[in-house]
C-alpha cells in the first residue's frame, strides 16, 4: 500500500524538479517565502503543505525559510519533520535561540535567502498562499517592486471579525489614510512580495515594531520611489495558538502613526 | 516639509484668510447677515468634514466584505493537508 502511493508522488516531485530545472535555465525568478514561527506547531505543518501545493500548481520556483524562535511548543521539531519529508533545499530552517522579534526575523531571514524576490507572510494561516501566483502576476504586470496583499478593497475581507474588531481596523485605517495619503489600501497588513534589494534598503531604514512597522515599510517605500501594487486578499482569522500581540496595541499604533505624520 | 508641517501651514492660511474675512480687512462692507455666516463658517466646516467622515467610515464598513467562503475553503485544505501529511509520515 505504502509503495503504492509512493510512485506518483515519487513522478510528482520528479515532474516537479524538471519543470524546476527548466525555469532556472530560463533565468527565471526564485521566491523565498519567509515564515516568522512563534508557537506555530499545529499552524507550519499547514501553511507549509498549503505553499509547496501553491508553488507546484503555478510552476514558480521556490524555497521555505522558517525562522523559528525558540518556541517552547515544540515547532522546531515539526519543522525538522517538514524539511524531511521536503528537503532540505525547499525547507530551510534558520532558526534562533529566543523570541528576538518579528523584525529582526525578517532580517535574519533574508541574509539566507537565495531568491531575487522576498515573500513574507504570517505562519498562521490567516494569509492563505493561494493569493501567491496573483502577487507574482501583478509583480510582473506592472513590473512592481512591492506588492501588498489588501484586506480593504475588491475582493478583499476578513473572516471571523466581530463588529468591534472591524470597527477599529476601518476606523484606523481611515485616520491613517488622511494623515499619511500611502496610497496603498492596507498599510498594516504583513503579507507581502518585495524585491530583495528593496527589502533590504527598507528594513535597514525602518526602526517601528509591530503594526507600525508595516506601515513604516510603505512610507519609506514612497520616499525612495518604490512602486508599489495591490492585490486583494481574504483574511481568515488565526484557528490554532494564541495571538501575540499585547492589549496595547491601539496606544502603540496611534504614536506610531503621529511620529510618521510628524517626521516624514 | 513633513506631512505635520503641511497640515500646519495650510491651517494658518485657512485661517489668516478667515480672520481677514471676519475682520473685513478688505474693506469689502458686507451685511451683517454675511458676517454672521463667516463667523459661523469654521463650524460648518468641522461638520461636514465630520459628518463625511462617519459617512465614509459606515459606507466602508458595510462593505467589509466577510470572507466566507475563504474560510470552508481554508477548513476543508486543512484537513487534506492533515490526512496527506500523515502519510508523508509526519507525526505530531
Ligand atoms: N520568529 C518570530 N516569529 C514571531 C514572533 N512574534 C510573532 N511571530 C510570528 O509572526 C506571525 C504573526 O504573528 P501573530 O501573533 O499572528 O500576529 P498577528 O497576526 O498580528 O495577530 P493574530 O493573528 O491576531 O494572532 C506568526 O507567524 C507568528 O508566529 C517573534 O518574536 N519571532
Ligand atoms: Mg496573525
Amino acid at each position: 500500500m505504502a509503495s503504492h502511493s509512493d510512485i506518483p508522488n515519487r513522478a510528482g516531485s520528479q515532474r516537479r524538479r524538471a519543470k524546476e530545472a527548466e525555469a532556472e535555465a530560463a533565468g527565471a525568478e526564485k521566491y523565498s517565502v519567509l515564515l516568522p514561527t512563534y508557537n506555530e506547531r499545529e499552524n507550519l505543518p499547514l501553511i507549509v503543505w498549503l505553499l509547496v501545493k501553491s508553488f507546484e500548481e503555478s510552476g514558480n520556483n521556490c524555497e521555505i525559510i522558517v525562522i523559528d524562535d525558540g518556541s517552547p511548543d515544540g515547532t522546531q521539531e515539526v519543522a525538522k519533520q517538514l524539511e524531511k519529508i521536503y528537503g532540505s533545499d525547499k525547507i530551510l530552517l534558520r532558526p534562533r535561540a529566543k523570541k528576538l522579534g518579528l523584525g529582526t526575523a525578517y532580517i535574519h531571514g533574508i541574509q539566507h535567502a537565495t531568491g531575487n524576490f522576498i515573500i513574507i507572510m504570517d505562519a498562521d494561516l490567516s494569509h492563505h498562499p493561494k493569493f501567491i501566483p496573483e502577487f507574482i502576476r501583478k509583480q510582473k504586470e506592472g513590473n512592481f517592486d512591492i506588492v501588498c496583499g489588501t484586506r480593504y478593497r475588491g475582493n478583499g475581507g476578513v473572516y471571523g471579525w466581530d463588529l468591534k474588531r472591524k470597527i477599529i481596523s476601518r476606523g484606523a485605517n481611515l485616520f491613517t489614510q488622511i494623515l499619511l495619503r500611502p496610497g496603498v489600501s492596507d498599510l498594516t497588513g504583513s503579507f507581502r512580495l518585495y524585491r530583495k534589494e528593496v527589502l533590504q534598503k527598507l528594513m535597514e531604514k525602518c526602526v517601528s515594531k509591530g503594526y507600525v512597522f508595516q506601515m513604516e515599510m510603505i512610507v519609506r517605500a514612497r520616499q525612495l520611489n518604490f512602486t508599489i501594487g495591490e492585490v486583494p486578499i481574504s483574511f481568515v482569522d488565526r484557528v490554532y495558538g494564541e495571538s501575540k500581540l499585547g492589549g496595547n496595541e491601539i496606544v502603540s499604533f496611534l504614536k506610531g502613526l503621529l511620529t510618521l505624520f510628524a517626521t516624514t | 516639509m513633513t506631512r505635520l508641517e503641511k497640515w500646519m501651514s495650510t491651517l494658518l492660511v485657512l485661517m489668516l484668510i478667515w480672520l481677514c474675512l471676519v475682520q473685513d480687512l478688505l474693506n469689502l462692507g458686507y451685511s451683517k447677515k454675511f458676517h454672521d455666516v463667516i463667523l459661523s463658517l469654521p463650524v460648518y466646516l468641522l461638520v461636514t468634514a465630520g459628518s463625511y467622515l462617519l459617512g465614509t467610515l459606515g459606507f466602508r464598513l458595510a462593505n467589509f466584505n466577510d470572507c466566507e467562503e475563504a474560510a470552508q475553503e481554508l477548513f476543508m485544505q486543512i484537513q487534506e493537508a492533515q490526512a496527506d501529511l500523515s502519510s508523508k509520515g509526519l507525526i505530531l
